[in-house]
């Protein structure tokens, strides 16, 4: 109930976040907070200093990129599912933000949060490798790079950001051809058994997968099939393909893997109807 | 005289309202007393274990700590109370609030004390203790199998006790019938998560040896003779108070460790101490709820009509027998035959100890169980010999009555007329119609399917007539209820309850019971509850007692008022009683009703006592306790329709309507408010919550993320319809409705959830009904007919 005991500092500036998170062996960053405080109240996390980016107003933005969008790391999932440019430009963003949590979880948490932590079973990591979007990151003396979603996620709760580096920007394709992100659950405040991001571009369907392994999956089985002309009924059966899905209080792996072929074919649907 | 209106059956809104919604409410927590130290439990990791030593010397050291203690360190007058032996060779390990052999994993092995909680929680981690894990046991039945591990060393057995009742010839009805069905369930166990966890700050007076304990309970009463049978402080000399609860299910109705030492503490240290519980705690520390595996046959006539019941009961009673685990499946042991008539009934119920959190009263208290398993066999019985469910359950029903009347389960029932909530149910939707369009989805092969289920429930509530739980059914304490009406001089009154409520609605009820008999509004009524020491005497809330014996209590008090008045209005107006009517709070001369006296008149003459009549005392103020002879009976119908995505087996309630039969209805409002509550909370049960312990005996579902409790987003709209038929246990003819949703409930929706999937072949689904087991349950029955989709 009582965290143990932490040091605690608020960034002014991202150079200045970027400098604290560098002063501590287990400093993290406190975005919404979302994931990390429960953790912290729990004592499964012990961070020796949070460093809280919370004001940094200036990471919380929507902006349109040439052929991109651009979201502001600290945008919270509440604007992110309302942003009329998302809506129009990339609307499987906003509506998979629309899916996540509930109304209080939407407005503190933030997609640069969400994604950072690299959990497998949320909402925006499948949908950002299936758009094959690009993640900013920022290290010390304002170093950028651009990480490829396919690369940014590496393992359960582990991203491709160093230490000390800050995810600032997220940067997703405008794709508006049709698009399905379906999620199951039983309550709507679950995280997703499975998750399904379905987007169509250029002629060719891109799909990706939540919670079934230990980081969002690209269904390349599925997309395969798509190319060589099958129907989604008989694409979607290769969708548990190359996956390893918990099994956990919310689901077998068997089951998940069932739920996947229903859901892509859904999700498929959905997406070429 | 024109009779006002009564303020029985409106829907007053609640009195105790608008601290609620302001949050001006206050709980335990909330309270804080100058000098107070915060406890923390340090709790086994391990389910079964001997600890072999307890190093206190880095909490000690820890920043903020004051004390620590283990096992050894505390000398206990008594054990921690189980009020309810249900046999005479029932075996009881005592259970005291600290081990040195923990059983679960939860249980207290150490205490710290600090200045802040933080400091008690650093000083917590701080104890190392040295375990000896030893071997674990989780399942009912493979406690009870050869070889099992014991979890009581002492005991050579993991069987606490068999309880038996056997009415008419049973094995002749069984051998005669020519349809005999076998039933197994099994209901999952529960985790009862109150709004409000639990908590406790106690104050000692060491000057006097007085001591004030504030807790989380539903039963303050109880609480203080079971802490002066656990500490040996005198219960003259201790004060429960229930403040405001947020919520209890059952769940608190019990006597915790943690209440005993922080008393014990308390008294050591010569500080106010306090502990809250969080919510990581109350999975693994506040007691779960059902947990059996039930074996059930129906003998029946080919036709369907109903000959006997047999049950066989395993009921998990964790690892200690808390204050009435051994009773709880005991509650339900005669409702194994529902509403319906038959001429044999036999049941055996057997509580067996596991490594698991122990196992008490949860909403229902083993009448969900008892419901879920014959509304369900019920349903199987139908479809074995092709009947519709409605009309199977009509040509079993017994026939309506309003005098007690004997089931074959072996209760006395107060009233029924279960023909009559079944139809009125069936008023509040298109049966027809439903089932067309049943079978119009199942012609068409849709993936979703449509499914109609049914609970046509009977229970037995408003614990109840001391000798009878005291006689037969063994139970240690009673069952009666205790009032105080008290008139103040300017007309306003006080009505003391020993029915404590703690979110029910129960001060509003009980203010229109006694503005009705005193003929005052109910604004001017205040209900005084839940402090022993305001209100010394009761037994309560726990098992829909509140209305069915708490109001009874009440109305007689007020009446000695009115009788009491009667004397001095005679008195003032210079006739004789015999001479007076009295209607709304008014004793009028016969014949000339301009000469009157009000209650509020008299109950100023009485406090002046200028004038009374010879051998009347000063005062308007009376007490009255009430014993029911019986329980009361409520009954219902509730129906349930469901959809099941045959592709994942993903359920949905797509309406739910429920008939229930109470008794006569003090507030409409407050009804609907327990029913629908009731029915969600029966629904999660049927559909979503479930605790699955590991095979190390590890709760794995011990966080609000991993034990699903639905919210508002995952529930219908509950439509509620009414039937009175009075009870004749109680004058006012209240039967008892806190527990009837989770009591019908789930078996309406698992009934329903079959019947989606029924024409595929399945029969059974295990509770709860998730989306995986429905998945599986579709699967493995369109492989057992070698079909494929």
């Amino acid at each position: 109930m009582i965290p143990a005991p932490f040091d605690y500092a608020r960034a002014e500036s991202l150079d200045h976040a970027i400098d604290l998170l560098g002063s501590s062996e287990d400093a993290k960053l406190l975005a919404g907070g979302h994931s990390l405080l429960p953790l912290m109240k729990v004592r499964l996390a012990r961070p020796s200093l949070l460093v809280d980016i919370g004001r940094l107003s200036d990471l919380s933005y929507v902006r349109e990129d040439g052929d991109h969008v651009a979201i502001g790391a600290l945008t919270r999932h509440h604007d992110v599912a309302n942003s009329e440019l998302l809506r129009t430009s990339v609307p499987i963003v906003a509506d998979a933000a629309e899916q996540i949590g509930d109304p209080q979880v939407r407005h503190v948490g933030t997609i640069g949060g969400s994604v950072a932590h690299a959990d497998p079973a949320s909402d925006m990591p499948a949908v950002l490798v299936a758009l094959e979007a690009e993640l900013v990151a920022t290290g010390p003396g304002g170093a950028t790079r651009t990480i490829a979603a396919g690369d940014f996620f590496t393992g359960l709760f582990e991203s491709a950001l160093a230490p000390n580096e800050v995810l600032t920007e997220i940067r997703v394709p405008k794709t508006t051809g049709g698009y399905s992100y379906l999620k199951f659950h039983r309550r709507a405040i679950d995280w997703a058994l499975v998750g399904v991001a379905a987007a169509r571009s250029n002629g060719s369907v891109h799909v990706a997968l939540t919670n079934m392994g230990d980081r969002p999956l690209r269904a390349s089985g599925v997309e395969e099939a798509l190319a060589g002309g099958a129907d989604p009924a008989a694409a979607s059966a290769r969708a548990a393909e190359g996956t390893s899905p918990p099994s956990d209080a919310f689901g077998s792996a068997e089951y998940r893997q069932e739920l996947a072929k229903v859901l892509v074919r859904r999700a498929l649907e959905e997406a070429m109807g | 005289m024109a009779t006002a209106e009564k303020f029985v059956g409106r829907s007053v809104l609640r009195k105790e309202d608008p601290e609620f919604l302001t949050g001006r409410a206050r709980y335990t927590d909330d309270l804080s007393v100058p000098g107070m130290l915060w406890m923390a439990v340090v709790r086994s990791p391990y389910a079964h274990a001997r600890v072999k030593g307890v190093d206190l010397s880095r909490a000690m050291a820890t920043e903020g700590v004051v004390a620590a203690y283990s096992a050894s360190d505390f000398e206990w007058a008594g054990p921690l109370l189980m009020a309810w032996p249900v046999t005479d060779d029932i075996k009881n390990p005592p259970h005291y609030p600290l081990t040195a052999t923990p059983r679960y994993a939860g249980d207290g092995v150490a205490v710290v004390v600090a200045q802040t909680r933080g400091a008690a929680e650093d000083g917590a981690e701080n104890v190392l203790v040295d375990y000896e894990p030893l071997p674990t046991v989780t399942d009912v039945e493979a406690a009870l199998a050869d070889g099992a591990p014991i979890v009581h060393d002492d005991l050579d057995t993991n069987r606490s006790y068999t309880w038996a009742n056997t009415i008419g010839d049973v094995d002749k009805v069984f051998a005669e019938a020519p349809v005999v069905i076998k039933e197994r369930y099994r209901v999952q166990r529960q985790v009862p998560n109150a709004m409000e966890p639990r908590a406790i700050v106690v104050e000692p007076n060491m000057a006097s040896g007085h001591y004030t304990m504030w807790s989380s309970t539903q039963i303050p009463h109880v609480l203080r003779t079971a802490m002066a049978i656990a500490t040996g402080i005198p219960e003259s000399k201790l004060r429960i108070v229930a403040p405001r609860v947020g919520g209890g299910f059952g769940s608190k109705l019990q006597v915790y460790p943690e209440e005993a030492l922080a008393l014990e503490v308390a008294r050591k240290l010569r500080r106010p101490i306090k502990w809250t519980e969080t919510r990581s705690e109350n999975f693994v520390a506040t007691h779960h709820g059902r947990d059996q595996v039930q074996e059930i046959e129906l003998a029946a006539d080919e036709d369907g009509k109903i000959r006997g019941y047999r049950t066989k009961i395993l009921a998990n009673m964790g690892a200690y027998l808390r204050i009435i685990a051994p009773g709880t499946p005991v509650l339900g042991a005669f409702l194994y035959c529902g509403a319906y008539e038959g001429e044999a009934y036999h049941i055996e119920i057997t509580g067996v100890f596991t490594n698991t959190t122990p196992v008490d009263a949860y909403r229902g208290a083993g009448r969900p169980e008892a419901t879920q398993a014959i509304e369900r066999a019920v349903d199987a019985l139908a479809r074995r010999v092709g009947k519709d469910v409605v009309e199977i359950r009509r040509m079993n029903f017994m026939p309506p009555f309003t005098e007690a009347t004997q089931s074959i389960g072996g209760l006395m029932i107060d009233s029924g007329n279960y023909p009559a909530t079944l139809d009125a149910a069936l008023e509040l939707l298109d049966y027809d119609q439903l089932r067309k369009e049943q079978q119009a989805r199942r012609d068409a092969g849709d993936r979703k399917q449509l499914g109609i289920g049914f609970s046509t429930y009977l229970e037995n509530c408003g614990w109840g007539p001391s000798r009878v739980i005291g006689g037969v059914l063994k139970y240690a304490g009673g069952g009666w209820e205790a009032s105080t009406v008290r008139c103040h001089p300017t007309g306003k009154v006080v009505v003391i309850t020993g029915a404590t409520p703690h979110g029910q609605g129960g001060e509003t009820a009980y203010a229109q019971v006694a503005a009705d008999e005193l003929g005052i509004a109910v604004e001017d009524v205040e209900v005084l509850f839940g402090d022993t020491d305001i209100a010394p005497s009761g037994w309560d809330t726990y098992g829909s007692r509140g209305a069915a014996v708490g109001s009874p209590a009440i109305s007689m008090a007020a009446k000695k008022v009115v009788a009491k008045a009667r004397k001095i209005a005679a008195h003032e107006l210079e006739v004789s009683e015999e001479d007076l009517e009295y209607a709304d709070g008014t004793f009028s001369v016969k014949g000339a009703p301009d000469q009157s006296r009000t209650i509020p008149a008299i109950a100023f003459s009485a406090w002046t006592s200028h004038d009374l009549p010879e051998g009347v005392e000063p005062g308007l103020e009376e007490s009255a306790f009430f014993d029911p002879q019986n329980l009361v009976f409520p009954f219902g119908a509730h129906i349930c329709v469901a959809e099941v995505d045959t592709e994942t087996g993903d359920a949905q309630v797509l309406k739910y309507v429920a008939v229930d039969d109470v008794g006569t209805v003090i507030n409409p409002m407050l009804v609907e408010g327990q029913v629908v509550g009731g029915v969600i909370q029966g629904i999660a049960e049927a559909l979503y919550e479930e605790a699955v312990y590991d095979d190390n005996a590890q709760l794995m579902t011990s966080t609000m993320t991993t034990y699903a409790i639905p919210a508002a987003t995952e529930m219908p709209s509950v439509v509620t319809g009414n039937h009175v038929t009075p009870s004749t246990t109680n004058d006012l003819g209240i039967k008892g409705v806190g527990e009837t949703g989770t009591i019908a409930a789930p078996p309406a929706v698992l009934n329903a959830v079959v019947d989606a999937v029924s024409h595929l072949g399945v029969t059974e689904i295990e509770r709860p009904a998730t989306p995986e087991r429905v998945w599986r349950a579709i699967r493995d029955a369109r492989g057992a007919q070698g079909g494929g989709a």
